[in-house]
């Protein structure tokens, strides 16, 4: 999306949302921040807007920053071919994003992989369990706390 | 008072037709499919963990094992992420030798597709068939990299090596003998009956919940959906070639089927078409010993065989990427399973499996 | 010359020969019957022998592969070497198996696939058991062999097995009333059920030309009694794993492998006699014609297997009930009329 598309949705954004929508990054790697408690608000306004239809999620991430963790939307608009990132944080004390697979079910494998690998719960989702490691596994390996080989998993000896 | 039950079955991890370590689920009544869950990480390897601890260079090896039938494509997408945050040029040859490469492996993996949904469906001479053509395109890739299957031919900056002097012969050789053998596949699988009654009106996915479920690829396009990034985000010198992009009417099986036929012929016009205009020059360019990205992230996704397959990187400025996340086709498309296989038999899940050609290596990570 | 090349000519020698050496006529009856009752046996487990190799062959020929080719010359050893493996193999049976059912199916499986032989009627002749109701022998033997597959799918304690053992069922109950609506208008035509009285009717015009939809209707439905591709859902690898075989090893596998081919034979053989003619042909003796012929439909069924994909269980049974059984109908009624035309003409 250019730069000045970008604006101008935002400007719509922030006349609704006041100062929970900002814009973040430069050029190529601007994106939309959120406050999480009106995600699926804006989320399911980006989808259904007339003049944007971002109707598919091309791609949903989780970043881990130490201090809070950054989920990463990116959407994409079939009828207008343009494409938009979205961002929400969550801070470490509390790891709760509002499930976006109401808006779009093909959320549900990412948002379970996210909170397989980084911890981030996703509420609302109707089936969040582990999808990648076992149930039994403790800890989320992709969190950069994680240290491999000492939560849950007994010590592996190395056979060399 | 007599009443029937539904009873579960576990198709996997140990089964012959679901293409790898994947489990799903089934709830049956009867034959009839009730529930189809897929339970997937019997192969999960951590390779985005992996990613962080190890250069970026050192990645590229990785790439080949997510879709290991289409490696190329793999490579392709994760240099042209981090070529687009480093700002590199990449020779005009080796954007031709790119191209050759990577639709070659999109026709080796269709190829593959039609093999593995051949002996799915009961017709094992379609399977030898494939793979037997298949065979060529190796013996290609051989011919460049030294590799069958994970190449890491293309790097950073362009590729790993020019080709040989015997290796334009060969392709054109193969690109000579493809149509014929296209047309065999034609006449053995496509023309059948029985093939023609198992797939059609199987698995209907309408074009709205495709899209709203996140396919991506030949299985987005059988539901009629124009979405192949070839066209509409052309990267590297796509916007070069005339082909065009199959779209199906019903997005059921045999849409996906035909598509992903139809898919090769349009790949080997591209091959054909790349291999008339290639110039003269080198393969690679002036790329720093040590790729270190400007702080920053980036999302860039190419058309594989499988769907949008799509890298996201973050860098801090190091050595190493901060995080790499892979947005994995197979993974995305497997959601659609349950729902298209509710109400079918199970002859029909392994249609539907074979058609949507998830493959565990990429679905795992 | 011709005389002492037919299998029954053979016989008699060997009679003779007997005779000089045993006093008592019932002495040498016996002793025929078990030779008879040897030579049909070895004739099912060399057929196996054979035929696994042949279909390995013609699979590697329609595949553009070489097949076997490292035991013995050209592999032909390669299925002695497999039944030495599998014999060798540990027999392991599943843990909650009923045991005794699931002992008891391979054997009961081959019963029947190897008793239906004695009605064949290998050359003029050379019948081990002429009866005056052999073809509805054949067909009362060879649906015996539904019961051992649902006893060995239900008795597998494996979901694979039950859904093969159920699909078993369902398949033969009903591709066997076509097949015998459609022997029926051979019966008609030859006015017998014994097999040598058929053949004999065959000597100047074979049956396939008086009754060419009740051949495709018998090529169609035997294949799916014998459960081989485009009907092979019983054990659709792709689907169920092997169906009711999921869960046995070594020689009770072998049992049931042997009986499979053993079916081939049979069904192979049936056409032959009621459609081809039997051992009807100029020139060469009579066995070899007979055993030409079978070769044929073998490598038909063969075709059939390494060409076409798996049919759907509800297309299946809407293909057996819908469209074969109708036909095999009109058949017998078509058959019918035309018999009394011809009466009345003649």
């Amino acid at each position: 999306m250019s730069n000045r598309d970008i604006n101008h949705l935002l400007a719509e954004l922030k006349a609704r949302y006041l100062e929970d929508v900002k814009m973040i990054g430069e050029e190529a790697q601007t994106a939309l921040l959120v406050e999480s408690h009106c995600l699926t608000d804006i989320l399911g306004f980006l989808k259904t807007n007339e003049s944007y239809q971002f109707n598919m999620l091309r791609n949903l991430t989780a970043v881990d920053y130490l201090e809070y963790i950054e989920v990463v939307y990116h959407l994409y608009s079939l009828p207008f071919r343009q494409t938009i990132t979205v961002k929400t944080r969550c801070g470490m004390e509390d790891l709760q994003v509002p499930s976006a697979t109401t808006i779009w079910p093909s959320a549900n494998f990412q948002e379970r992989e996210i909170y397989d690998l980084l911890g981030v719960k996703f509420t609302g989702h109707p089936d969040l369990r582990r999808i990648l490691l076992r149930d039994e596994f403790e800890g989320h390996p992709l969190r950069k706390t994680y240290q491999a080989g000492t939560t849950g998993e007994k010590e592996v000896k190395s056979l060399c | 008072m007599l009443k029937t039950e539904t009873f579960t079955l576990n198709m996997g991890p140990q089964h012959p037709s679901t293409h790898g370590v994947l489990q799903v689920v089934l709830e049956l009544d009867g034959e009839t499919v009730v529930q189809a869950i897929p339970n997937m990480g019997y192969l999960h390897r951590g390779i985005e963990k992996l990613a962080e601890s190890r250069t970026y260079a050192q990645f590229i090896p990785y790439t080949d094992r997510l879709d290991y039938v289409s490696s190329m494509g793999n490579n392709l997408g994760y240099c042209q992420t981090v070529e687009k945050m480093m700002d590199i040029k990449v020779p005009e040859r080796a954007e031709y030798l790119r191209i050759i490469m990577t639709e070659l492996n999109r026709i080796a993996s269709h190829l593959i597709f039609m093999g593995s949904l051949a002996i799915d469906l009961g017709a094992s001479t379609g399977m030898m068939f494939g793979f037997r053509s298949r065979e060529r395109i190796l013996d290609l890739f051989d011919m460049v990299c030294g590799a069958r299957q994970t190449y890491t031919y293309i790097r950073f900056g362009g590729v790993s090596a020019d080709i040989p002097s015997e290796f334009i012969p060969a392709l054109e050789r193969f690109l000579t003998d493809f149509p014929a053998m296209l047309d065999e596949y034609h006449r053995l699988l496509t023309g059948n009956e029985i093939l023609y009654h198992r797939l059609k009106n199987t698995g209907v996915i309408s074009a709205q919940r495709a899209v709203e479920i996140g396919l991506t690829g030949p299985a987005l396009r059988a539901s009629g959906v124009d979405y192949d990034i070839r066209k509409v985000e052309p990267y590297g010198i796509y916007d070069r070639f005339d082909f065009s992009v199959p779209l199906g009417q019903v997005g059921d099986c045999w849409d996906r089927y035909t598509i992903r036929m139809e898919e090769m012929k349009q790949s080997a016009g591209i091959v054909a078409q790349a291999l008339s205009q290639m110039p003269e020059g080198t393969v690679m360019a002036s790329v720093p010993k040590v790729v270190k990205p400007p702080a920053g992230e980036v999302y860039h996704s190419i058309e594989n065989p499988r769907g949008e397959l799509g890298y996201y990187i973050v860098s801090n400025g190091g050595t190493n990427p901060y995080r790499l996340h892979v947005r994995r086709p197979s993974f995305i498309n497997l959601q659609v399973l349950n729902e298209a296989c509710q109400g079918l038999l199970i002859g029909d899940v392994v249609a539907i499996l074979a058609t949507l050609d998830s493959l565990m290596g990429e679905v795992d990570c | 010359m011709q005389e002492i090349t037919g299998l029954f000519k053979i016989a008699e020698i060997l009679r003779a020969i007997l005779g000089r050496f045993l006093s008592d006529p019932q002495l040498v009856d016996i002793c025929m019957s078990l030779i008879n009752i040897g030579s049909i046996f070895t004739i099912i487990s060399l057929t196996a022998v054979v035929l696994v190799y042949a279909e390995r062959k013609v699979s590697a020929f329609m595949q553009r592969r070489s097949g076997p080719n490292r035991v013995g010359p050209g592999g032909t050893l390669q299925t002695v070497a497999d039944m030495v493996k599998l014999m060798a193999k540990e027999d392991i049976m599943p843990a909650g198996a009923d045991k005794w059912m699931w002992m008891l199916a391979p054997i009961l499986l081959f019963i029947p696939a190897a008793a239906v032989f004695v009605v064949f009627p290998f050359d003029n002749k050379a019948i081990f058991a002429d009866l005056n109701i052999g073809v509805f022998y054949f067909i009362a033997m060879s649906s015996q062999s539904v019961l051992p597959f649902l006893m060995a799918g239900w008795a597998s304690n494996n979901k694979y097995s039950l859904v093969g053992g159920m699909r078993t069922v369902a398949q033969m109950l009903s591709y066997e009333v076509p097949m015998v609506l459609s022997i029926l208008g051979i019966v008609m035509l030859a006015g017998s059920m014994r097999m040598s009285t058929i053949v004999a009717a065959q000597q100047h015009t074979w049956f396939i030309l008086l009754q060419p939809i009740a051949f495709v209707v018998y090529v169609i439905t035997a294949t799916a009694e014998i459960n081989r591709a485009p009907f092979d859902l019983v054990e659709g690898e792709s689907e169920i794993v092997a169906g009711p075989f999921t869960e046995y090893t070594g020689m009770r596998w072998a049992l049931f492998f042997l009986a499979e081919y053993a079916n081939l034979l049979a069904v192979s053989v049936i056409a032959t006699t009621l459609f081809l003619g039997g051992w009807n042909g100029p020139w060469l003796p009579g066995w070899v014609w007979f055993f030409l012929k079978v070769g044929g439909m073998v490598f038909l069924f063969m075709w059939f297997r390494w060409t076409f994909p798996r049919l759907r269980i509800d297309q299946l049974m809407s293909f057996g009930w819908k469209v074969l059984l109708p036909l095999a109908l009109l058949n017998i009624i078509v058959t019918g009329i035309g018999m009394y035309i011809y009466e009345f003409f003649s």
